[in-house]
């Protein structure tokens, strides 16, 4: 396997798990919320949240661009009061997966918690648990297959970005390209060879992580 | 009394949902079983969840113990899991993930590390032998058995148990009451008791709250409520009396028992285990398998004659239905279910001295 190849798929999986590691806090706070609470505004934000899905990703890149572009009201504070720069670099990779795999990732929490039955949470609050002790105890060990099958799938949706990341981060070689980048850019190339090369280690590993994702929610049903 | 506060549990209890308001004020002792009693939709469920505290509703005014758990006009709240009570639900709510020796650790751990003794506890509701088990392989009985050592670990001040043997078929309710029964005896702390089974109520309850969309119909002493006359026919089966005395002699032949009480002795057949002389029993007479008659029938297979006077005669709700109030001569109460015909018949008016007859096999054990 070429250097470039090695090192487009390690960049790739680190990516990839670095973006939907980022997304489980966020991404379980928010499906709890969403699950268990009743708050003003929970429509708006559950659609917010969805919109991801159903936009075309390059779309997503593009408003993630404005908001961290170096004149957008997030990226501008970043660069000039915390001299970090986002556009154009791996962090940019790392945030375009975050955002296409969150909404994957809080979909399949939200039914996780939903599934918990809540007299459980009842039961434990009249044993004398408080509400973390209630989450941390019943909620989560409950919800926890569920979770992690919604982050395997997190993963698997970072492993295959395309459009918000070439619009957010670009293709940098050696810097942003990631394995869907490079099967892109090969094939523009003309370096068909090196495209398919790519392509087989992309089906690997998104076979590998449905494959995990499928046994851990098989054995939830159990 | 030494001076400390009585042991009482005080609830002003309101809620309301689209068509249908709760409104209870409830003071009930501070030991003993008490029932609620009312069929679905009689809001007693809704009365457990207020006391726990998983339900939140304002007005309410709450006290345990001299333990105030609520009091909106004072803005106390306290959260669910700072009260020192226990909860059986109906479907037992065991924490899948545990073991059932998790189970019971889940709030004695957080309770009471050390208050109570495990063993015993475990030992009276026949559990030990699941301790390594999961939840899901138990069977409804056990799972009910569970739940309530679970709750008693945590060492509460006040039990609530909310139908615990509803979900079961007769089988497994045959199997958990005696152990029940056992536990009931031996509690220190009151107990509130949801049911819609007259009979778990007779065998549990010293107390009797009756409910009614939302409002209580009659609160007191067990033996007391039942035997009512003006209660509506059929709200709790039928008015009766109830009867706690011992067994003095038993007839291995035919199976029966001398159950003697403070207005006398009552032949009843007494099933296995039965045998033992001395056993308590409380047993319940209904209204209406009490027959009367002026003179003493001689040549009859109703074994409990008993000379009574009549104390009042009473419409029942019932159409063609009169309930007529009997004092013995021991002065234990009874009442009679029997027709407007009869009573007319007969002459029945206060004062009057007749026979009151028992059929022994009607007699519920």
């Amino acid at each position: 396997m070429p250097d470039d190849i090695l090192h487009i798929t390690l960049f790739t999986l680190g990516v990839a798990s670095l973006g939907s590691v980022l997304v489980l806090a966020p991404g379980a706070a928010l499906a709890w919320l969403l699950a268990r609470r009743k708050w003003p505004g929970k429509a708006l934000v559950e659609t917010l949240v969805a919109l991801p899905l159903v936009i075309p990703p390059v779309a997503t890149g593009l408003i993630l661009l404005k908001l961290f572009g170096r004149r957008g009201p997030i990226g501008g504070f970043m660069e000039n009061v915390l001299g970090v720069e986002i556009v154009f670099t791996w962090k940019a990779v790392v945030l375009a997966t975050a955002v296409m795999s969150f909404p994957l990732f809080v979909r399949t929490a939200r039914v996780a918690f939903e599934e918990v039955d809540v007299r459980l949470e009842h039961a434990a609050r009249t044993l004398g648990a408080g509400p973390w002790d209630v989450f941390f105890t019943i909620t989560l060990p409950l919800a926890v297959r569920g979770l992690v099958a919604g982050g395997v799938l997190a993963f698997a949706r970072a492993l295959g970005e395309f459009g918000a990341t070439i619009m957010l981060a670009g293709m940098i070689p050696g810097e942003t390209i990631t394995l869907a980048l490079g099967i892109y850019q090969k094939v523009q190339l003309g370096q068909d060879d090196d495209a398919l090369v790519l392509l087989s280690v992309s089906i690997a590993l998104a076979f590998a992580a449905l494959w995990l994702s499928e046994c851990l929610v098989k054995r939830r049903m159990a | 009394m030494n001076g400390a506060p009585q042991s009482v549990i005080r609830a002003r209890l309101c809620r309301e949902y689209a068509g249908f308001s709760l409104d209870v004020d409830l003071t009930l002792p501070g030991r003993g079983v008490t029932a609620l009693f009312g069929h679905s939709g009689s809001g007693k469920t809704t009365c457990l969840r207020l006391i726990a505290g998983l339900e939140r509703s304002s007005g309410v005014r709450l006290e345990v113990n001299g333990e105030i758990w609520q009091d909106d006009s004072r803005g106390i709240f306290v959260p669910v899991h700072r009260r020192a009570f226990g909860y059986v639900f109906q479907d037992a709510a065991l924490f899948p993930h545990l073991t059932v020796a998790q189970n019971l650790a889940y709030g004695k751990k957080r309770r009471a590390p050390d208050a109570v003794d495990d063993g015993a506890l475990v030992a009276l509701l026949g559990i030990g032998h699941l301790l390594a088990r999961r939840p899901q392989t138990l069977s409804g009985g056990e799972r009910q058995r569970v739940a309530v050592a679970r709750a008693l670990l945590a060492a509460p001040r006040l039990l609530l148990m909310d139908e615990p043997l509803a979900a079961l078929d007769l089988a497994r309710k045959a199997e958990i009451l005696p152990y029940l029964e056992r536990l009931c005896d031996t509690l220190e702390i009151p107990v509130i008791y949801v049911s819609h089974s007259p009979e778990e109520v007779m065998r549990l309850a010293d107390h009797l709250v009756l409910l009614e969309s939302g409002r209580v119909v009659a609160d007191g002493p067990l033996a007391d409520t039942i035997s009512r006359l003006d209660l509506p026919a059929g709200f709790f089966d039928d008015t009766s009396v109830l009867i706690e005395g011992e067994i003095a002699s038993y007839d291995s032949e035919y199976h029966l028992g001398a159950l003697r009480f403070s207005g006398g002795e009552l032949s009843i057949p007494v099933p296995d285990g039965g045998s033992q002389i001395g056993r308590k029993l409380r047993v319940r007479i209904k209204a209406g398998d009490i027959s009367l008659t002026l003179e003493r029938a001689t040549a009859t297979s109703i074994s409990n004659i008993l000379a009574v006077t009549v104390a009042e005669v009473v419409q029942s709700s019932v159409p063609g239905h009169v309930l007529v109030g009997l004092v013995a001569d021991g002065g234990s109460r009874f009442a009679a279910r029997i027709t407007r015909r009869s009573c007319e018949r007969l002459g029945l008016c206060p004062g009057l001295r007749v026979w009151a007859q028992i059929k022994a096999v009607a007699v519920v054990v």
